[in-house]
């Protein structure tokens, strides 16, 4: 029986009758730990009797994955398990620094399984492992780290992935902010399946699954700086499924997810990648208006704002009108659109039919996008 | 959109422009000798860039962006004033986005930042002046910068921290004046300038009997405008007109906004708090003549160039640097000598190639596609469904 103490540490432990001292200390040592603060303080970075609270209660707790005992270092995963799903392996690593941690539509933890099965799946592998690497500022509120984590427990159970290892690590306050994750993920690539960013031929189409500028334009108002109310959502969503659909059934020549930088970005790197010309007319954008009107009254362009669920998809003419059936037919590709074509020249360069009639450039942002005075 | 997509019609621009090119085939221009037209204001350089509207004309009219983009023609001397009072200690620094990336001669307000200094993009100057009630330990100090677009909410904000006694606040002026900055066009000697499109937004401001003598003096078509691509080419097909009748008037395009006398409240708030400098320095335009604006005696107590002790070192532009040329139509951006190599968006030499509203950061960004290019382009566009 014990009982919580003024000072936050345990009360001692009811002795059980005729138990000898030293095993009643060595059973309550082996008793899983409890992380009884409030907030992470640097004890629980420091490699002690605290840290491995945090890890087995917070982290491994809310994961789900508290049962298994002590921790190897590292994941081990049988090589024929892999090999019976595909013959390469994809591997990418990504990390996660978002501010607000929570915003609508999602939140760090969400994001950072999302985000890196996402970059798997892109490639047309099959995403499986994920490790979880966690940076805690000193300070950030208990509650907050669990919320993530058991975000991240969903994501990844939608996402048909495992966190098989992790990291965490404390610093002093200030020298980061609240909470960064790096996920990196393992997946196995189908057999005979190569999208490229260098893929993209001429004849090809560019399509897309959904609305683009949502997570973008999210983050920007739950920043609260701007005092824009808006009810527009994160896009925050795993795609493998999706993928996996228009892979399995269709000539896709190459696949990005159109995350920082936006679908300009994107599209530049699939020109300038596969050496060619991509046309896109801007009135197939799919944007939503809330998008559209925040964009307007800050003199910001949809086209570069991020994505969390969005992927580009180039597919060979052939592919195209099954390629936008199974788009609609997804839960994940409501918006989906045709954007353009791809053609010869001019290589390495992206050009936007306006919603005028008129045409130009559709170049990648230099920095920020940057507010304009009037 | 409502109230969005109606000012972007493509069936209305297609018949705007076939109107323009109609009027255009009776004036016996040719695209080696084009009828010019300047729009003023860089509000109305980025709507021609971003809806494509260049391309859209006949080759027979050429579009001169002209100095209207306060961040292009700001001198280099002030923005190293800008960055030394942003480095000052305990000072908080509020800029508009646009700019914070324009390089001094000791770098940009960005570099200023990642060295430490506290740097803070606004939308609006009452956001800084709310920073400096949060940040009661700090001055902070707004770059005002702009035409009479922005003055009157800088000097509508300096009288609410005046009113509310909040004195942590600065205002580092760089307000700029329209009219003599026009009529410096007007004087050049090189003037090639055939009509204007006029700056709407100013206009809702000072109102449109200010520019009467750009058409009785220097008899130039002058049309203010909106800032939506069907009222910059709606615009147009009102200067083409005038040119064809061999008319000079000011008209007023922008009838949705822009009322004849101005806006009264705006006009009184900017003579209020700020008098016009004596002269001030314009990037690539010299020395202009009561084209600054400064604060007045009873405000001087927010004025940051006397609380930092400003004296302002005029700096050449760098050697290589157009933008001068640039700002008064004499080159469009691709003739100057470093555009796209030496210059570019993400190195800019010119401010010019900084804002999204500077001539040679639009063409560079929107407009740098052979006509070829654009021919082959719209064949393949055909085909996409």
């Amino acid at each position: 029986m014990t009982g919580r103490a003024s000072n936050g540490m345990l009360a001692p432990t009811t002795p059980r009758a005729g138990e000898p001292l030293l095993s009643r200390v060595e059973r309550v040592r082996r008793r899983e730990g409890r992380v009884r603060t409030e907030h992470v303080t640097l004890a629980h970075g420091g490699g002690g009797k605290a840290m491995r609270d945090l890890i087995d209660d917070v982290i491994l707790g809310e994961l789900g994955q508290r049962d298994h005992g002590e921790l190897e270092d590292q994941a081990r995963t049988p090589l024929e398990e892999l090999s019976s799903r595909g013959d390469r392996l994809a591997f990418t690593t990504d990390s996660y620094v978002v501010t607000p941690l929570f915003f609508p539509g999602g939140d760090i933890g969400r994001l950072a399984v999302n985000g890196t099965v996402n970059d798997l799946a892109v490639s047309g592998a099959i995403p499986l492992h994920l490790s979880l690497g966690l940076i805690l500022e000193e300070g950030l509120p208990i509650d907050d780290l669990r919320r993530v984590m058991r975000s991240v427990r969903a994501a990844a159970e939608i996402a048909r992935v495992r966190i098989v290892t992790g990291d965490t690590k404390v610093v002093a306050r200030g020298a980061a902010d609240k909470l960064f994750i790096n996920t990196s993920g393992v997946g196995v690539m189908r057999r005979g399946i190569s999208p490229s960013i260098r893929g993209a031929c001429p004849g090809d189409y560019v399509i897309t699954n959904g609305f683009i500028g949502d997570h973008g334009a999210a983050i920007l108002a739950a920043r609260g700086e701007l005092a824009l109310e808006t009810t527009v959502e994160s896009d925050t969503r795993a795609l493998g499924g999706l993928i996996g659909e228009l892979v399995g059934a269709c000539e896709v020549h190459a696949m990005r997810d159109a995350t920082r930088g936006g679908l300009a970005t994107v599209l530049n790197e699939l020109a300038l990648g596969s050496d060619v010309h991509v046309y896109v007319d801007e009135r197939a954008v799919p944007v939503r208006d809330e998008v559209r009107g925040m964009c307007e009254l800050l003199g910001l362009d949809p086209l570069y704002l991020a994505n969390e669920g969005n992927v580009v998809f180039v597919v060979a003419e052939d592919s195209v009108t099954r390629a936008m059936e199974l788009l609609r037919a997804h839960p994940h590709g409501a918006g989906a659109a045709v954007l353009g074509r791809v053609s010869a020249s001019p290589e390495g360069m992206v050009t936007l039919r306006t919603q005028l009639g008129g045409e130009r450039v559709l170049d990648m942002l230099v920095g920020d996008q940057l507010p304009r005075i009037c | 959109m409502k109230f969005v997509d109606e000012f972007r019609d493509p069936t209305h621009a297609a018949a705007l422009v076939r109107e323009i090119g109609e009027r255009v085939a009776t004036l016996g221009r040719s695209p080696s000798r084009p009828l010019k037209i300047m729009e003023v204001c860089g509000g109305h350089t980025h709507s021609i860039f971003k809806y494509g509207i260049e391309q859209m004309l006949p080759p027979s009219i050429e579009l001169v962006h002209g100095p209207g983009c306060p961040v292009c023609v700001l001198p280099v001397g002030r923005v190293d004033d800008a960055v030394k009072i942003a480095e000052t200690p305990g000072v908080l620094f509020a800029t508009y986005g646009d700019a914070i990336r324009v390089p001094g001669s000791r770098g940009s307000l960005l570099d200023a930042k990642a060295k430490g200094a506290d740097v803070r993009t606004v939308y609006s100057p009452l956001d800084s002046l709310a920073l400096a009630r949060k940040n009661p330990d700090k001055r902070v100090v707004f770059f005002g910068l702009g035409f009479e677009t922005t003055a009157p909410s800088t000097a509508l904000t300096v009288l609410e921290a005046e009113a509310s006694g909040v004195d942590n606040y600065f205002v580092f002026s760089n307000h700029i004046t329209i009219l003599p900055t026009i009529k410096a066009i007007l004087d050049a000697p090189d003037l090639s300038i055939d009509g204007f499109i006029g700056p709407g937004h100013v206009t809702m401001v000072i109102g449109v009997a200010a520019y009467g003598f750009i058409a009785d003096t220097y008899g130039k078509p002058f049309v203010i405008a909106g800032f939506e691509p069907l009222d910059v080419l709606q615009s147009l097909a009102m200067v083409v007109e005038q040119i064809a009748r061999g008319e000079a008037k000011i008209e007023n395009q922008y009838r949705r906004v822009v009322r004849e006398g101005g806006n009264a409240v705006a006009q009184d708030a900017i003579e209020r708090v700020f008098e016009l400098r004596p002269h001030f320095e314009w990037r690539g335009l010299g020395t202009i003549e009561h084209s600054g604006l400064t604060f007045r005696e009873p405000y001087a107590r927010f004025d940051a160039e006397k609380a930092f002790a400003i004296r302002t070192v005029p700096v050449a532009d760098p050697e290589q640097c157009q933008c001068g040329d640039v700002l008064k139509g004499v080159i469009k951006p691709w003739e100057c000598k470093v555009f796209g190599t030496a210059c570019t968006p993400a190195v800019p030499i010119g401010a010019c190639m900084v804002s999204s509203e500077g001539a040679c950061a639009a063409y560079y960004q929107y407009g740098r596609v052979s006509t070829s290019a654009r021919a082959e382009a719209r064949r393949e566009l055909k085909v996409v469904r």
